[in-house]
């Protein structure tokens, strides 16, 4: 058992640590890893982003998990992960790029054509463009095969209409991966194809979300019969769905686990030490002590988990469904940690300025963002059910419309 | 990085899981439960003949001298088995208590009988209902007599020797006592899981030894106590897997309303999150092998976090055990309460989760400050 990074990655993580220091500000403070989902990308947010993706591309050290065929350096992914660690050391923008690199690329990469990969990967790599994922519908979220946009051909083009949600970023991205329906006749998964779509085509309109926190991360984006060109279709007709679970594996590998580093009760010692009860401090209490003991085996147990998974990395093993249970056990967490916060509190707990509530408001703040990770991503229900079907082989759910016409399938409207 | 036993730890393992499964099924635990044997002698032998007894005894003294590593896989497969022997008593406690603190002598007079297996020692520190600290306790020891009551004493009745925490005029302090000697009178009491015997011990004025440097006694008892919550954390850890494995068997096997109930998304759901809880503590459990095997200054805090959640993963378990169980779960005949009963045995001896959760946050204050 060896906690140290073996001769390798010591000499990788140098070489990461030298580039970086000589290309961007270390950060000073640590950063709160888990504020909002989703928070609006300004015009100078867009422009900063750009410009690090551009730097770190010219180094050659943008996309390194890519392979050396389309502009990564093949790396490891423990090299991945030592990268991304070492650059979270870092001041840098928001990354605007988790869609593309960690998801469209990797789908172009298995489906794309040759053609298609040399119009979009290089460009996405160096973050001129930005892409986006319009696959979630307002009736198709958990059961994602059960969308309904509809593209009907015509010529060379294909005619998409409908409505997509929860899409991040949409108003300045470039491009979108999309999955319709090509025909309601034909069973559910099976009639479904996947696009490319640019983002500007005329009958495109984008709507943000205002989210519980009042972050607008997120966009309800609308096809009145928008024009999608042949040539942006990935694989073939029929094929969506398959190419959509490539995207989605992918989805969880990226963005389905929370930093490890997010979990820690320190916060929570911290503001307990700071707030009376019964006379004394909070954190003298024998029941706040108990409490947050608590909370602090679970959070111990998933920071553990996340590095018996980078362990596992290291020597050469694929994290299979069971890091599921990071984002499931992390959310509820920090979830629970935070309403206890502001029970803490008392009745001041239900203020929220930054400068009456205890911690500045972070802990209201944070009750209300952190709901929206036990939804995003694969929801609590979701991941329970990878977790019961996948790692411990129970019987998959009976469905109810299995083997229907899609538009057989009874929907409540 | 690797954050994971060795290949050659794993064989270890490997070898002690093969050997308990031919040699000690349920039923050996059972057959202990059900009779006035307070161990399964065969059981212990073996696991002398093994060298399980000895696994952190250096060859010097009769043992294996291998490292806790080795120790805490097969205190996992131990665990997994619900062997019904005196084996945390004996080697988690009292021969880590003379490692860490005997002397030369002490070592010498102990511990190669230790490793046979011809003695067998066990640690006594509660003294009855109540939470109990090795800093408050009432039994004495002075000019070389001890004198007091402990109650209950794992393993007590089929023990040769115990470590005694006793108070000193220096302070609480480990105390090493022969349970044949005069003034000493040991009584079996009946208990939550006799698959593993309890006694009530009476010192009146029994002649004891010192054991570590006096005045040193605190920080020594507070020691032995963390390496053994580790170790018995990885037995709690292997009876909540083996707990879990039976259940979701019997979940797939049994049908209902034509389906088979590990169909049922209320079980399923079930089942994910205690596989969760029980991941989680492997996770904790490593990490305290880990901080144990390299006598890191994390090791306080490390053992309290491993201990509660493998107390609690295992109590959740075996609840979740007999509960999907339904009616059958409840009778005699299976062997749910074997675990439900083991589980809460470990839970509470070496101090209860309340307890440690008191002491953890103790440790990360002081880690703090």
């Amino acid at each position: 058992m060896d906690f140290n990074d073996t001769p390798e990655e010591t000499a990788f993580r140098a070489q990461a640590r030298a580039w970086l220091g000589a290309n961007a500000t270390p950060r000073t403070t640590e950063g709160s890893e888990y504020e909002s989902l989703g928070e609006r990308i300004g015009k100078a947010e867009l422009a900063a982003a750009k410009a690090w993706q551009k730097k770190k591309a010219d180094a050659g050290w943008a996309c390194i998990q890519w392979p050396r065929a389309f502009g990564g350096r093949d790396a490891t992914p423990i090299q991945t992960v030592i990268w991304s660690q070492e650059e979270s050391r870092f001041k840098t923008p928001p990354n605007i790029y988790l869609i593309g690199h960690g998801m469209a690329g990797p789908t172009l990469m298995i489906h794309g054509s040759p053609e298609q990969q040399r119009r979009w990967l290089p460009r996405m790599l160096s973050g001129e463009e930005v892409w986006c994922q319009l696959f979630s519908e307002p009736n198709a979220g958990s059961d994602l095969a059960g969308l309904r946009m509809s593209v009907v051909r015509d010529g060379d083009y294909w005619v998409a209409n409908g409505q997509k949600i929860w899409t991040t970023g949409a108003q300045f991205c470039d491009w979108g991966i999309l999955v319709a329906r090509h025909d309601p006749a034909l069973a559910k998964h099976s009639g479904l194809t996947y696009f490319v779509v640019d983002m500007r085509s005329p009958g495109i309109e984008i709507r943000p979300i205002t989210q519980i926190d009042g972050g607008q991360g997120f966009n309800e984006v609308f096809f009145t019969d928008v024009r999608i060109p042949d040539a942006n279709r990935i694989a073939e007709v029929g094929e969506g769905w398959r190419v959509a679970i490539t995207t989605l594996m992918n989805e969880r590998a990226s963005v389905g686990t929370l930093s490890g580093g997010a979990f820690g009760t320190a916060d929570l010692i911290d503001l307990a030490a700071h707030l009376e009860l019964g006379g004394a401090p909070a954190l003298a209490n024998e029941a706040v002590r108990e409490k947050i003991a608590s909370f602090h085996v679970v959070a111990k147990g998933i920071e553990l988990t996340g590095r018996r998974i980078i362990s596992d990395l290291s020597q050469g093993k694929m994290p299979g469904p069971e890091a599921s249970l990071m984002k499931l056990l992390g959310a509820k967490l920090i979830q629970d940690m935070a309403a206890y916060a502001m029970d803490l509190q008392g009745e001041a707990g239900a203020l929220s300025g930054k400068d009456d509530a205890a911690h500045q408001g972070r802990w209201q703040y944070r009750y209300l963002a952190i709901s929206g990770f036990r939804i995003a991503g694969g929801t609590d229900e979701v991941l329970r059910n990878i977790i019961a079907e996948r790692v411990l082989g129970l019987p998959v759910d009976v469905r109810a419309d299995k083997g229907m016409a899609f538009r057989d399938i009874p929907s409540g409207a | 990085m690797n954050f994971d036993f060795s290949e050659d730890q794993k064989f270890v393992q490997r070898t002690a899981a093969e050997y308990l499964a031919e040699h000690a099924p349920l039923s050996v635990c059972r057959g202990v439960l059900e009779s006035d044997r307070p161990y399964s002698q065969e059981l212990w032998k073996g696991a002398a003949e093994l060298g399980w007894l000895g696994t952190t005894i250096p060859e010097e003294y009769g043992g294996c001298g291998l490292g806790y590593l080795e120790l805490a896989v097969i205190a996992e497969e131990v665990g997994r088995a619900l062997a019904p022997i005196p084996f945390g008593s004996s080697v988690y406690l009292a021969t880590e208590a003379l490692l860490l603190g005997g002397s030369d002598q002490q070592k010498q007079r102990y511990l190669p009988r230790l490793a046979s297996g011809e003695i067998i020692g066990t640690f006594a520190l509660a003294e009855g209902p109540g939470q109990c600290a090795a800093a408050q306790v009432a039994t004495r020891f002075e000019r070389g007599v001890l004198s007091g009551t402990k109650l209950p004493v794992l393993d007590g009745s089929v023990a040769d020797f115990a470590v005694v925490v006793a108070r000193t005029e220096r302070g609480p302090s480990l105390v090493l006592v022969d349970l044949g000697a005069e003034g000493v009178s040991v009584e079996p009491v009946s208990c939550f899981d006799p698959s593993r015997s309890q006694a009530r011990i009476v010192f009146n004025d029994a002649p004891a030894q010192q054991l570590g440097e006096p005045g040193a006694g605190l920080a020594l008892a507070e020691r032995v106590i963390d390496g053994a919550a580790v170790l018995t954390a990885f037995e709690q850890f292997g009876g909540a897997a083996r707990a879990f494995d039976i259940t979701r068997q019997y979940l797939l096997e049994r049908y209902a309303f034509g389906r088979q109930i590990a169909s049922f998304q209320a079980i399923k759901h079930r089942l994910a999150d205690l596989w969760c809880e029980i991941e989680l503590t492997r996770s904790n459990c490593y990490y305290g092998a880990w901080a144990l095997s390299q006598g890191e200054a994390e090791l306080a805090v490390a053992a309290a976090v491993a201990r509660i959640a493998a107390s609690d993963a295992f109590s959740k378990a075996t609840q979740e055990m007999i509960q999907l169980h339904g009616g059958v779960g409840y009778t005699w005949e299976y062997d749910c309460h074997l675990f439900y009963r083991r589980a809460k045995l470990l839970a509470l001896s070496l101090g209860s989760t309340s307890s440690w959760k008191r002491r953890l946050m103790d440790r990360l204050s002081a880690a703090a400050a």
